[in-house]
């Protein structure tokens, strides 16, 4: 019996302390009252890369900082700025790295956008001799 | 059909190779510098983080003299490895600030008894406010500022040995 529960005790989950004991900041899990400054808040905050989780959107993160993200996020919507001001204000600080939607008229980031296009264009090229009807004689 | 067009796959896998051969071979390093370099310290106040060192605020860190301020906590491994590195910085006459980030009082006095304590004023952020505004993403990282309170440099991670004579020189060319 005794080994029995040190077995069970065994198998539970004993998580190694947190990089951080402070609780998260104040938005960081809460949405704001109004319906609609938290669905604009979403909606940014999953265009906002994850400083530590670079792969991450700050809404999938549950990095502390990405928390911290997401609550500096809120507090700002509510306090009236737009997402796009809050967007550049986070650009301002990190780069254009920051966001998921790079702008269109940027020397860097504007292959992301047409890089796509161009290599569809340059695959319908290769493979026009295919789309020929072949010719009577052949 | 164009001779040379037979070679495109070949090209095509070659480009496709080499990318994939980089990126395992030297993979990209994941370090965002802040884009705030350059510019004016952003203000803000930050209240005291403990008892004996005052708070700190953007306004302390422009007053005519360079200064470092150094972003920490008590809970990250490589702030340890650079305690010994800032002392030897404040040993040398520099003025360090520092920003706690994330802490508790208790957790940071516990902190400076044993790894030490080089700094002039502690502020404490505990929901990463004022290094959002420094465009910083992680803890240690050091800025140096000039005495108008412009953002000269950003070092990333802990400081090493040799780090410091760059440090210096910056902090001298920032005068």
């Amino acid at each position: 019996m005794k080994r029995f529960l040190v077995l069970l005790i065994a198998c539970l989950a004993f998580p190694v302390s947190a990089q951080t004991g402070l609780p998260p900041a104040p938005y960081a899990n809460r949405q704001l009252d109004d319906p609609q400054q938290e669905a604009a808040a979403r909606e940014l905050m999953e265009e906002l890369r994850c400083l530590k989780c670079q792969s991450q959107s700050i809404a999938d993160s549950n990095a502390p900082m990405a928390g911290d993200m997401r609550s500096q996020v809120r507090e700002r919507i509510a306090a009236g700025e737009t997402p796009e001001q809050v967007r550049s204000w986070l650009v301002e600080r990190y780069g254009n790295w920051v966001s998921y939607n790079p702008p269109i008229a940027s020397a860097v980031t504007w292959p992301l956008w047409f890089a796509p296009i161009i290599l569809l264009l340059a695959a319908l090229w290769l493979a026009r001799g295919r789309f020929r009807k072949p010719k009577d004689d052949e | 059909m164009n001779r040379w067009l037979l070679w495109l796959p070949l090209v095509l896998f070659g480009i496709f190779f080499a990318a994939v051969a980089t990126g395992l071979i030297m993979p990209k390093d994941n370090i965002i510098e802040s884009k705030m370099v350059g510019k004016p310290m952003p203000a803000f106040a930050l209240p005291a983080a403990v008892e004996q060192r005052p708070a700190v605020s953007s306004t302390d860190l422009a007053q005519g003299k360079p200064t470092l301020l150094n972003i920490f906590a008590s809970w990250c491994v490589p702030c340890i490895a650079e305690a010994p590195q800032l002392l030897a910085l404040q040993k040398a006459g520099v003025e360090i600030n520092a920003i706690a980030s994330r802490d508790t009082p208790e957790d940071i006095a516990n902190f400076l008894n044993r790894w030490g304590n080089p700094y002039v004023r502690i502020g404490t952020d505990t929901t990463s406010k004022v290094q959002l505004e420094l465009g910083s993403s992680g803890v240690p990282e050091t800025f140096v500022i000039d005495g108008n309170g412009i953002i000269v440099h950003q070092h990333i991670g802990d400081i090493r040995e040799e780090d410091i004579p760059k440090l210096l020189k910056l902090l001298e060319d920032a005068k």
